[in-house]
């Protein structure tokens, strides 16, 4: 963003002032996740940046904490890894199929009121989760499901489909149809034009559409905890738990652990776009 | 001139085929459609449904004092009932004595008036000694109260299986003796300063959150592929990112001996012995609330800034308007799309956050969402937090509808 020579003061003024308004506000949004990095290395026990860690002394650092998220006694991590990627896992495959069939539908132009249909398919993600959390759980509780597996990963489908049904309906609005009828007249039958024509072609959509719904249950909180017994306990609980006693450095150490799996998302997330724009034919 | 109608192949009228065509694709898409829509009506809509009915519903007590109410259907509510609701009151107290489920009744009946507890339970206690016939005389005797109207007219009141009095509540209004409205005691006033509190922690963080969002969302749209993709990170790395974690970042940030402590004693402006408090009050909450939605401003005004033609910013400079001028008259106009969505997207999210601030907000920091989890986990009136919730609920499906109407909620777009 270099300036031309000739730019008159008080426009250079004003342009740095934005790029260092600008700096200061990516700043503001990045700087607070790479706090915990150092933290979790730290060998003390309190959530600080000793003299040792700022002097750079290797003494200063440790891996104690993960040694104690990962062999700790009476840790809850294990468990709580454990039934999250159980849970994470489901709902991803249940909310995938429903959200990527049901776009599927809400794209043709033959489908009748479909700004209401998507209205209300799309409803879990607006309505507050503390109501969705009240409103699962009276159902759960009356069917028998509260403090299940299973009713917590139909109710992170709910959740979970609306992201599926927006990335999906996404990548079929730049679909083009002459492919599926030339299959059609080719002979090829409905599902075997789906599986071998339509789902290739958008399934960036339908992968990250997963990845948000996996992302969306695997991080989710606040059902889980209504819905939630002791068996059921999932990370974010623990952490929600862990927060709400005392900041440890353990925390530290399980937030690094997930900050690393979200840039592994996020990396996943962005290569599937860009793919699916080329597909698409969308050059930028 | 007579027509001759066009046929298809296998000999039906064209047009007939053709509209079974029609009828057959628009079958096949609803029935796509169907499996989520019918999940989502059990699991989800039915629920919230229920979730409504349970907040107007007050059918218990009349369930469980049935003879008492039909007595008293007879009575006019001015001096004391005859003897047949006490004997009706007597039956009905036996059985839930022999039954033991009176501990609910104590509890609905304190809550419309306080003084039933004792009433109720020194009631029972003695019910088994009472006599035959003459119930009313041996039910003042227990307990005086029984011969005071008030009590029984605050029982009366309570027959009705519907009631909305959980919606007056959560508004600081309550009933009087006589049904009418009137305003909570002073000192249990304390929903009106919530939902206030909410609705301005909520416009105050999307303000926030346009005022950072804006200026790089334009440098997003307007720097370079390359570079713009890396900054990108910055946006999509928190969005990606667990709630939870960045929430803990917080909460090391903001802490007592945290880092933005330390660099305040630093720079002089507090002393080490009387750092200031940022965390568990309402300062808490509006950084970090303002932190983890900021994605959800700068994303929608970053898409609608990527298709402004930068020659339109030439245009209006190459025919004499200074860079301000051209900004405000040709630019701002076509981000308001963008802005609209943004501001909508982050203010439905911030009216209903829950986890940030009970964890960074403290007392004076927390919103509605709070009470919400505090009257369905710790007080356990269920029907009060559904209230709560309706109320919250019926608020963003209104700014849902607006979105909805000025946006589309088939135009948000994800990353």
């Amino acid at each position: 963003m270099a300036l031309p020579n000739h730019t008159p003061l008080n426009y250079r003024i004003w342009h740095y002032t934005y790029l260092t308004f600008c700096f200061l506000v990516f700043f503001f949004l990045i700087a607070p996740l790479f706090v915990i990095l150092p933290l979790s290395f730290n060998a003390e026990q309190y959530i600080h940046f000793s003299s040792k860690m700022l002097a750079l002394d290797p003494e200063g650092f440790s891996l104690r904490w993960y040694e104690d998220m990962i062999y700790g006694t009476k840790n809850p991590w294990g468990l709580a890894t454990k039934n999250s990627l159980i849970i994470a896992f489901f709902a991803t495959i249940g909310s995938t199929i429903l959200g990527t069939v049901a776009a599927l539908g809400l794209s043709s132009r033959h489908m009748p009121y479909k700004a209401a249909f998507m209205a209300l398919l799309i409803s879990p993600m607006i309505v507050p989760l503390i109501i969705s959390g009240t409103a699962i759980f009276f159902f759960m509780a009356k069917v028998g499901l509260a403090a299940t597996h299973t009713g917590i990963v139909l109710s992170h489908i709910i959740l979970g489909t609306p992201f599926v049904v927006i990335t999906v309906t996404a990548t079929l609005s730049g679909f083009d149809h002459s492919v599926t009828r030339a299959a059609a007249s080719l002979g090829s039958n409905p599902v075997n034009t789906f599986m071998k024509i339509t789902l290739p072609l958008i399934m960036p959509g339908v992968i990250s559409g997963a990845l948000f719904a996996f992302v969306t249950s695997f991080d989710e909180v606040v059902v889980v905890l209504f819905l939630a017994g002791l068996e059921n306990t999932t990370i974010p609980i623990q952490m929600w738990v862990g927060l709400r006693e005392q900041l440890s450095p353990t925390i530290m150490a399980v937030a690094t652990c997930l900050i690393v799996m979200s840039t592994l998302i996020l990396v996943t997330a962005e290569l599937l776009r860009r793919r699916s724009e080329r597909l698409r034919g969308i050059n930028r | 001139m007579s027509q001759e109608k066009i046929l298809s192949s296998d000999g039906i009228p064209l047009e007939e085929s053709l509209k079974k065509a029609e009828r057959k694709n628009k079958l096949k898409a609803v029935l796509l459609v169907a499996p989520l829509f019918l999940f989502i009506l059990i699991i989800y809509i039915f629920p919230i449904g229920d979730m409504l009915f349970r907040s107007v519903d007050d059918r218990m007590i009349t369930k469980m004092l049935p003879k008492t109410f039909v007595a008293m259907e007879k009575w006019d509510g001015q001096d004391l009932p005859d003897e047949p609701v006490y004997q009706g009151l007597y039956e009905d107290l036996s059985i839930l004595k022999k039954n033991k489920t009176f501990g609910k009744i104590i509890a609905r009946l304190n809550y419309e008036k306080s003084g039933f507890s004792s009433l109720i339970k020194k009631t029972i206690r003695k019910i088994d000694k009472l006599e035959e016939g003459n119930y009313k005389e041996q039910f003042i005797k227990i307990h005086k109260r029984w011969g005071q109207s008030e009590y029984l007219v605050a029982l009366k009141n309570t027959a009705p299986n519907w009631s909305y009095a959980k919606y007056l509540k959560g508004v600081d209004l309550k009933f009087d003796e006589k049904r009418n409205i009137i305003q909570q005691d002073e000192d249990r006033r304390i929903y009106k300063t919530l939902w206030l509190r909410t609705i301005n922690v909520a416009f105050w963080v999307t303000i926030f959150c346009f005022i950072l969002a804006y200026p790089i969302a334009h440098l997003l749209a307007t720097l370079p592929m390359k570079y713009s993709n890396l900054l990108m990170i910055c946006v999509l790395l928190p969005f990606w990112t667990s709630l939870l974690v960045r929430t803990s970042s917080w909460m090391v940030l903001l802490q007592q001996q945290g880092p933005i402590n330390d660099l305040i004693v630093w720079l002089g402006w507090a002393a080490d012995d009387n750092r200031p408090e940022l965390m568990y009050n309402v300062i808490g909450t509006f950084v970090a609330m303002t932190q983890i939605l900021l994605p959800f401003m700068v994303l929608p005004l970053y898409s609608v800034m990527k298709t402004i033609s930068p020659s339109l910013m030439r245009a209006g400079k190459s025919l004499g308007g200074t860079p301000l001028v051209s900004f405000v008259k040709i630019y701002f106009p076509l981000t308001i799309p963008g802005i609209g969505a943004g501001s909508l997207l982050v203010f439905i999210l911030a009216i209903g956050y829950y986890i940030t601030p009970a964890l960074v907000g403290g007392a004076s920091g927390s919103l509605i969402s709070n009470n919400i989890a505090y009257h369905m986990k710790s007080s356990l009136d269920w029907a009060f937090a559904s209230a709560l919730g309706t109320m919250l609920l019926v608020g963003v499906l209104a700014i849902y509808w607006v979105y909805n109407k000025l946006v589309g909620i088939d135009n948000i777009k994800l990353g």
